[in-house]
């Protein structure tokens, strides 16, 4: 598990990639996305630039605050990086956590950078900073578009323990792409919040095989709203991160109009269905209640057909 | 938050030329430490953090065996704790030590 000693080869990461990234931490992930020895952090934990706010709770800080940020290669490609330690609070956004995001996607779009990836792995912003943290959120949302308007490719890629939930899905959405593992959940509201709110009718959070099927990565692929689909490993999500380079989304009056567009024939279409299952149904799935059971190739080879279109919109 | 500091004279400078290492996530049962080689080289620093109050006893015993074991001279290893158990922060110890102790990064 430890990393290998030799030095700097570009195209060749130095972290395994048949590793599950669902299970490594954020440094493991960016260890095997990135070309062996490349990764070069800004603001590291040795400068110490913990939340101010945790000690109020009596809670223990990290050094990095969850948010991993700095420069590296893909493949030879210079791109910015930003990993979220889903394992410390969640990979929520607090103040310093989410100033590290805004601040790398500043710089993207100041220096013209030729990407940002963002390893996405939160539940949503940390309750015990949320002013900061909607602050933050707002601010990072911004500064995607600001960046991908001054022609910068924003890629992020879900496939951790926390999923991408609540600010973390509305940041999700603003990207360029997202590859998304099975077990990468993508929402705003999540399960425990939907049924808090509205009755365990609504939506029953410990049923694990509606929460997957409402917001696990199979479907948030076949509805069109992730550009790849990947098996649960680092050399997976590496491959797409680098499909996803080549090949992204427009920011743009155009592609907004686009989404939109997609997003009413979506309501159209499915405006009825009130399980996945039927929207699978309504797409063609011959027999939608597989579908969750399927390994990866046999996913795919059912899939691909019935997947709504992803064009420049999403 | 309750704040102890270790410091030890010791006479084994520990291995590898890194100036850093980072080990470890501040999630429940588990702890990060972050190693640096900041002292001189007959000196050795533990600094923790922890919120649950009342083990420094513990963790003295723990922290004491980890420095009569491994090679630890110069370094200063700072600890956020979100309630590890003592064969867990055991563990990390090492892990740190072991990875400051590397060639390259």
């Amino acid at each position: 598990m430890k990393p290998a000693l030799q030095p700097a080869v570009p195209g060749e990461p130095s972290y395994g990639a048949a590793i599950t990234w669902y299970e490594s931490t954020a440094r493991q992930r960016i260890a095997g996305l990135l070309d062996r020895g490349s990764f070069n952090e800004f603001v590291g934990p040795m400068q110490r630039e913990t939340s101010p706010h945790l000690a109020m709770f009596d809670l223990p800080a990290q050094f990095d605050d969850g948010m991993i940020v700095g420069r590296g290669t893909l493949d030879g490609n210079a791109v910015l990086v930003a990993a979220q330690e889903g394992r410390f609070m969640g990979g929520s956004f607090g103040e310093v956590h989410g100033a590290k995001l805004t601040g790398l996607l500043r710089a993207a779009r100041d220096t013209q950078s030729s990407a940002v990836l963002i390893l996405f792995d939160t539940g949503g912003v940390r309750l015990q900073e949320a002013n900061a943290g909607e602050l933050a959120i707002a601010e990072i949302m911004r500064a995607v578009y600001e960046a991908r308007l001054a022609g910068v490719p924003v890629i992020g890629l879900v496939g951790g323990r926390a999923g991408c939930f609540g600010g973390g899905g509305l940041i999700a959405a603003c990207c360029s792409a997202l590859a998304v593992s099975e077990a990468g959940r993508i929402s705003v509201s999540g399960p425990e919040v939907i049924e808090t709110h509205r009755g365990i009718e609504e939506f029953d959070s410990r049923d694990r095989a509606l929460v997957w099927r409402t917001t696990g990565g199979k479907h948030r692929w076949l509805c069109g709203s992730a550009e790849r689909f990947v098996d649960d490993s680092i050399g997976a999500f590496r491959e797409a991160a680098l499909a996803l380079l080549a090949h992204h989304a427009a920011a743009g009056l155009d592609s907004l109009l686009r989404e939109q567009a997609r997003l009413e024939r979506r309501l159209v279409r499915f405006g009825d269905c009130d399980d996945a299952l039927h929207i699978w149904r309504a797409m063609g799935a011959g027999l939608p209640a597989a579908l969750p059971e399927l390994d990866y190739a046999g996913f795919m080879e059912q899939g691909a057909p019935i997947r709504e279109a992803s064009d420049d919109a999403r | 938050m309750e704040h102890l500091v270790y410091r030890f004279n010791v006479d084994r400078r520990a291995n590898g030329k890194q100036l850093y290492a980072l080990v470890g996530v501040v999630a429940s049962g588990d702890l990060e430490v972050l190693v640096e080689r900041a002292l001189p080289d007959s000196h050795c620093e533990v600094i923790v953090n922890t919120a649950v109050r009342g083990f420094a006893d513990v963790w003295e015993a723990v922290v004491g065996d980890f420095v009569a074991r491994r090679p630890a001279g110069g370094l200063r290893l700072s600890v956020n704790d979100g309630g590890a158990r003592p064969d867990m922060v055991s563990l990390r110890l090492a892990q740190a030590v072991a990875s400051i102790a590397e060639d390259a990064r």
